[in-house]
């Protein structure tokens, strides 16, 4: 049975999804709000246009919000949105 | 002077407490409406101070502001206002022959006060510290988020000059001018203190920061009952060009900048010195081969301090002793001090004096302190003067810098 606080692709796609919103609150989100999609597959540098300033600030927020640290060697990781929820699950979850 | 040598301006930028355009600001200034208010500083509760209410977001994006600083959204917005109102065909020009001048105070304060509070929020630990907080805190900041925001790739950079920053932000640009270095400055002065505690907390230490129980009379130079400065946040940036230029394509003149001065005390941090203040308004009459008399209006430095505002009147009497015509006037006591920005400010919303030949007050003077009398100062309400041609600036700051500039109507 998992933990009550244990969380889901659902609930860390979503913090990533706030994150993004709020170091790049000029991004178009919207083919990434209405659920999974083929977007989420898809560079995050390409589909939003973050720069690699704002890769660092998802990082710092990720440290700040959630104290999970992602060392540099890890960042290409957070390359798209799936592959942040893939990487950051298990670190939410203490694995 | 050949003309290829004369500068002039040409467009007016700015953001001031009381107005977001000249023509904002100087309805403000001839009705006498001030504009101060009571902010919540971090540690120190309550104070005054003069806050800019224009939309940052008309020219950057809400990520530009928010890894940007204050000081830079205050100068991208100028910039766009000076360069919309010069009525340059911005997108044909050649954007290396643009520079960018803009005089400080300070600058990083705000932001390096800001970082160190969010890492004491996590014990702090150095790894919580910001990223952008060296392109944020670095001295050409201001100018750096123009040159970026309207992709200028002439020289940007900021001139730190105390509170007579704004004057050397001008001063520079016209050198350059003349120089053939540009062929426009965007020139003038930002000022964003209003973020830092540790700016009103030195001056409430010092005995130098203003407080009333009305907001709007705080700021009250050559009053006898004055008590300090109104630290306000602003900007103003001038389009500058040389004279050939302007009349080749029949721009709007808005003055020519005719003469300037720099000089120092080499006294004291913080007391002025009179006669070096003489001295300057003198260097800056002598370049424009002017008399103190052909000055029709002296927009004073006066910060609303009491050994400040006496030092600069005992050298205005100096200078000015043989000039029955000439008129001082003060623009701080309607919006505070805005630092950096204070002498580009303060110079434009006197400007328009060239057209309605009216000099604004200076307000809140109630009890004139008898140390501070001047002949033809103007006080309550506006004066219509006979002459109007010729406005003589000034701008002294911290560690002993003066700086005047003089600005005529242009006559074609």
């Amino acid at each position: 049975m998992n933990d009550i606080n244990e969380k889901t692709a659902t609930d860390v796609r979503q913090i990533v999804l706030d994150i993004i919103a709020e170091i790049a609150p000029d991004a178009d989100l919207s083919k990434l709000r209405g659920g999974t999609s083929d977007a989420d597959q898809t560079p995050l540098r390409d589909l939003l246009g973050l720069d690699s300033m704002d890769f660092l600030d998802i990082v710092m927020e990720l440290r700040k919000q959630h104290h999970i640290d992602v060392p540099e060697a890890d960042y290409p990781r957070l390359n798209t949105l799936q592959s942040c929820v893939e990487y950051l699950l298990p670190k939410f979850n203490g694995k | 002077m050949e003309w290829s040598q004369r500068i002039v301006i040409t467009g007016v930028g700015l953001v001031a407490p009381n107005g977001n355009s000249l023509a904002e600001f100087r309805k403000h200034l001839l009705e006498g409406c001030a504009r101060i208010q009571r902010i919540d500083m971090r540690y120190m509760g309550l104070v005054l101070a003069g806050v800019c209410a224009f939309n940052a977001t008309d020219y950057q994006t809400k990520k530009e502001i928010r890894t940007g600083t204050r000081a830079g959204s205050i100068g991208i917005y100028c910039a766009h206002k000076a360069i919309e109102s010069s009525r340059l065909p911005w997108e044909l020009l050649d954007k290396s022959r643009v520079g960018i001048y803009v005089g400080i105070t300070e600058h990083g304060t705000v932001e390096t006060e800001n970082e160190v509070y969010q890492l004491s929020q996590f014990g702090y630990d150095t790894k919580y510290w910001n990223h952008h907080h060296n392109p944020r805190t670095v001295a050409n900041n201001p100018a750096g988020e123009i040159s970026i925001n309207l992709g200028i790739t002439g020289p940007h950079y900021t001139l730190g000059g105390a509170c007579a920053g704004g004057n050397l932000g001008i001063i520079q640009g016209v050198q350059m001018l003349r120089l053939g270095e540009v062929d426009y400055a965007l020139a003038g002065g930002v000022g964003e203190s209003t973020g830092s505690f540790g700016i009103f907390a030195g001056f409430k230490n010092q005995g130098a920061l203003a407080e009333h129980a009305d907001p709007n009379k705080a700021s009250r130079p050559f009053d006898r009952d004055r008590n300090g400065i109104v630290i306000s946040e602003g900007g103003c940036l001038f389009t500058l060009e040389r004279l050939d230029d302007a009349l080749e394509r029949n721009a709007k003149i808005y003055g020519e900048i005719v003469g300037y001065g720099i000089n120092s005390d080499a006294t004291n941090t913080v007391l002025p010195d009179s006669e070096r203040q003489a001295e300057c308004m003198r260097l800056a009459l002598k370049k424009a081969e002017l008399q103190p008399n052909d000055i029709d209006i002296v927009s004073t430095h006066a910060t609303s301090t009491v050994e400040g505002d006496r030092r600069e009147c005992q050298a205005l009497r100096d200078v000015f002793k043989d000039a029955p015509n000439t008129h001082f006037n003060n623009t701080k006591s309607f919006i505070g001090h805005t630092m950096g920005a204070a002498g580009a400010l303060e110079l434009a919303g006197n400007l328009p004096s060239f057209e309605d030949k009216t000099i604004h007050p200076t307000i809140n003077v109630d009890n004139l302190d008898p140390e501070c009398e001047l002949p033809n100062l103007v006080t309550h309400t506006p004066k219509k003067l006979q002459r109007a041609n010729t406005i003589l600036s000034n701008s002294f700051g911290m560690l002993g810098i003066n700086s005047t500039v003089i600005v005529q109507r242009f006559n074609s």
